[in-house]
């Protein structure tokens, strides 16, 4: 299929934006200025104001001598790629493909995307007209290769949709100008009388490229399609991705959830017969007033099942704010992953359906609370209490060592050791009794002491001596002293856990 | 007439008991759940699994303690395969505990939910699931439409939950199967030895359906739950020296 691009002129990028913003400034003369070398510079401006023979690049204390109620406001280097960008991003709902072309158009890859619109004609129509009611002043034009149309949006007056193999006579009367030239070759190029392409295209190229450099000859060949030149698209085009266009934009919850499950069912049954499960994805819906919102799920393991996919959605559906309407929903598949068929790692005793289960139930926890919420611990190669479990991300992978039974540890542990006063009448022995939360416990019985050194190649500080304790009623403490005993009695005793 | 009506109402209620989770011991099946004396309280003889166990805990020890018994109990349940996932909101659960009453850790999947209020939908999520094997959700409140909804799930799935509840201020009717106690009491050893025992408990088990409430000591030795039968004489308070 030959290529077909599309490009787009906003004529008065910032202007048009500064009257949609203020709508009593529209046919106003005023113009954007910024500083340069402590002068203000003006650059961008209306049709008003160049009515006074005001011009980009003038200084604004000259344009106000010509135009005394000429307002000036304040630009900000940036804001027209932002601009662009947010338009870049409405034309998604045309063409997954879309470049910024700065300072003030944009390209579109429009190849197979025509008809969906009624033909060409009518699909820069329908671009044209809702740029023009948003309030942008645009000129777009169609052609084979990306020069080919830029040049046309930009200098020709009418045939803005160039049929294809005709960007060759589109170009002869267009001037120079249409070739995204430098301002010096195209100065050189008005001083030796070259007015219009048709009276240098014949040149041989090694003429054209001794005198006005290899850039012009490259432009050229661009311009005709002899090189080929491609897109670099705001978005990446994810290879699985399903559109679904509303024939009239829907707000209702049950209208959203139809529309999901039927991209999604379009989407799983693709996977599917790849032996691909998603692993990732991403809805989208474009609003009529412009406005785009996404939400996105993640999966444990690839799964293609629409029920359970839909599920995790559904979580989140809360969220979607369809204003006036929505009218087109896209769902794509950020990351797939071949499915396995089972997965049998962790829980091997029962069927890898169960399996399948847990890890569906993981999904839709982490879709609601979050993945940080869910942990399993293997056991850590180390002594220090705090790192003896070792989080496992994966939640499959298998311990690499047994768990230690030979010392006795708490059932309950407090993730900051809380201060206690004791009281220890022998050194290197068990309290007597300890104060914890203005309650004093009697310590009839404890087994003692472990000696737990601190990781000094992980952290600085003292050692631990920990002592099971219990008191008279039964109950069974986890007590450290931390450093070593002095008799100068400011030793520290914290509790740390609770005995099952 | 009479005595076939008296069998209806015998089916009946037999029907009801499996309902509830108590199921009648199948042929050829070890049935028995390691609690020794306590399983008497239950009706046909037999732990309820596919039900809610509510445990009750008004401190940290006591909450340890309960941690401890579930323990114990989970380690049965997890023998025949599946996930265990233990839900709670502040977690102090240390997991290389776990080991000593007989579960892997690295089998338990612990689920840290940040709101309160998540908990138990977390919670409902999970024992609606049938790979689960066990839930065991700590929890502060739960009002009798809370635990009717849990226990609506599991009627279904057949899984066992544990609702562990911490710092409870007011005991409100749940639609649990039974509800326990447990608290630490003494450990002992041999007279004259110093140190502490094996973990002994106090387990009382404040209401059980169709089943017979009761309180037992209990130690958890050799990995496995031992009643102990206290000897009348108290033996004087043995202090550390």
């Amino acid at each position: 299929m030959p290529k077909r691009f599309a490009s787009i002129w906003f004529r008065h990028l910032l202007t048009d934006w500064k009257a949609i913003r203020q709508p009593g400034m529209k046919g106003k003369a005023y113009v954007f200025a910024e500083p340069d070398h402590g002068r203000m510079l003006i650059t961008a401006l209306t049709d008003a104001a160049r009515q006074y023979g005001v011009t980009e690049g003038m200084t604004v204390a000259d344009a106000r001598v010509i135009a005394p109620d000429l307002h000036v406001f304040d630009g900000k280097p940036g804001r027209n790629l932002k601009l662009l960008t947010g338009l870049a991003e409405w034309c998604l709902r045309y063409t997954p493909l879309v470049q910024l072309d700065p300072p003030n158009g944009l390209l579109l890859d429009v190849t197979g995307c025509a008809h969906l619109k009624g033909g060409e004609k009518a699909y820069l129509q329908e671009i044209v007209s809702r740029l023009k009611a948003l309030g942008y002043d645009v000129r777009p034009a169609i052609a084979d290769t990306i020069g080919a149309a830029w040049g046309v949006a930009r200098c020709a007056t009418s045939g803005l949709v160039v049929p294809e193999g005709a960007h060759r006579n589109a170009m002869m009367p267009l001037p120079p100008s249409a070739l995204r030239l430098s301002m010096d070759q195209l100065l050189k190029l008005r001083n030796l009388g070259l007015h219009q392409i048709s009276s240098f295209i014949h040149m041989p190229d090694t003429v054209i490229r001794r005198r006005f450099g290899k850039s012009m000859v490259l432009r050229l060949h661009q311009a005709l399609g002899q090189e080929p030149e491609y897109l670099f698209p705001l978005k990446e085009p994810v290879p699985y991705t399903e559109r679904l266009e509303c024939l009239e934009p829907v707000s209702t919850r049950p209208a959203i959830e139809i529309a999901l499950n039927n991209l999604l069912e379009r989407l799983c049954k693709r996977l599917y017969g790849e032996g691909l499960g998603l692993r990732s994805a991403a809805l989208t819906w474009y609003r009529v007033d412009g406005k785009i919102g996404n939400i996105t799920i993640g999966t444990n393991h690839a799964s293609n099942r629409v029920q359970h996919i839909f599920k995790l959605f559904f979580i989140k559906l809360d969220t979607v704010a369809p204003g006036l309407g929505i009218e087109l929903f896209t769902l794509d598949a950020l990351k797939t992953e071949p499915v396995s068929d089972k997965q049998s790692e962790l829980w091997s005793a029962k069927s890898g359906a169960d399996s399948e289960e847990v890890a569906e139930l993981l999904d839709r926890v982490a879709g609601r609370i979050g993945n940080t919420a869910i942990n399993r611990y293997l056991p850590g190669e180390h002594y220090w209490p705090e790192r003896t479990p070792k989080p496992d991300i994966s939640l499959k992978e298998k311990p690499g060592s047994e768990w230690r039974t030979d010392k006795p540890r708490p059932m309950q542990i407090l993730d900051n050791p809380e201060p206690i006063e004791a009281m220890a009448l022998t050194p290197d022995y068990p309290p007597k009794l300890f104060i914890w939360k203005g309650i004093q416990h009697i310590i009839v019985g404890a087994d003692g002491p472990e000696r737990i050194e601190r990781e000094w190649w992980l952290e600085p500080g003292e050692h631990r001596d920990y002592y099971i304790a219990e008191d008279e009623a039964g109950r069974r403490y986890w007590l450290y002293r931390s450093g070593h005993y002095n008799a100068e009695n400011n030793q520290h005793w914290y509790l740390h856990g609770f005995f099952a | 007439m009479v005595a076939t009506k008296q069998e209806i109402i015998d089916k009946l209620r037999g029907e009801l008991l499996t309902w509830e989770g108590f199921r009648p011991p199948q042929p050829g099946e070890n049935s028995h759940f390691g609690l020794g004396t306590l399983e008497t309280a239950f009706p046909n003889g037999l732990f309820p699994t596919g039900a809610i166990h509510e445990f009750i805990s008004s401190s940290p020890e006591d909450t340890a303690a309960s941690g401890g018994f579930i323990a114990g109990l989970v380690q049965k349940l997890l023998t025949s395969g599946g996930a265990c996932l233990w839900i709670s909101y502040t977690r102090r659960i240390y997991p290389p505990a776990l080991k000593l009453f007989g579960v892997d850790p690295d089998r338990v999947i612990f689920i840290d939910v940040p709101l309160q209020k998540d908990v138990l939908w977390v919670t409902e999520e999970a024992l609606k699931c049938e790979g689960v094997a066990t839930v065991i959700c700590e929890t502060k409140d739960l009002s009798f439409t809370e635990s009717q909804r849990l226990q609506l799930a599991v009627e279904k799935s057949h899984v066992t939950g544990f609702v562990l509840r911490k710092d409870v201020r007011k005991m409100n009717t749940t639609a649990c199967v039974a509800r326990w106690q447990i608290r630490p009491v003494r450990s002992q050893l041999r007279t004259g030895m110093p140190g502490v025992g094996h973990p002994r408990w106090q387990v009382e088990l404040l209401k059980v359906r169709n089943g017979k409430p009761g309180n037992w000591t209990v130690e958890w030795k050799r990995q496995s739950f031992q009643t102990i039968i206290l000897p009348s004489i108290k033996e004087p308070a043995r202090r550390y020296a």
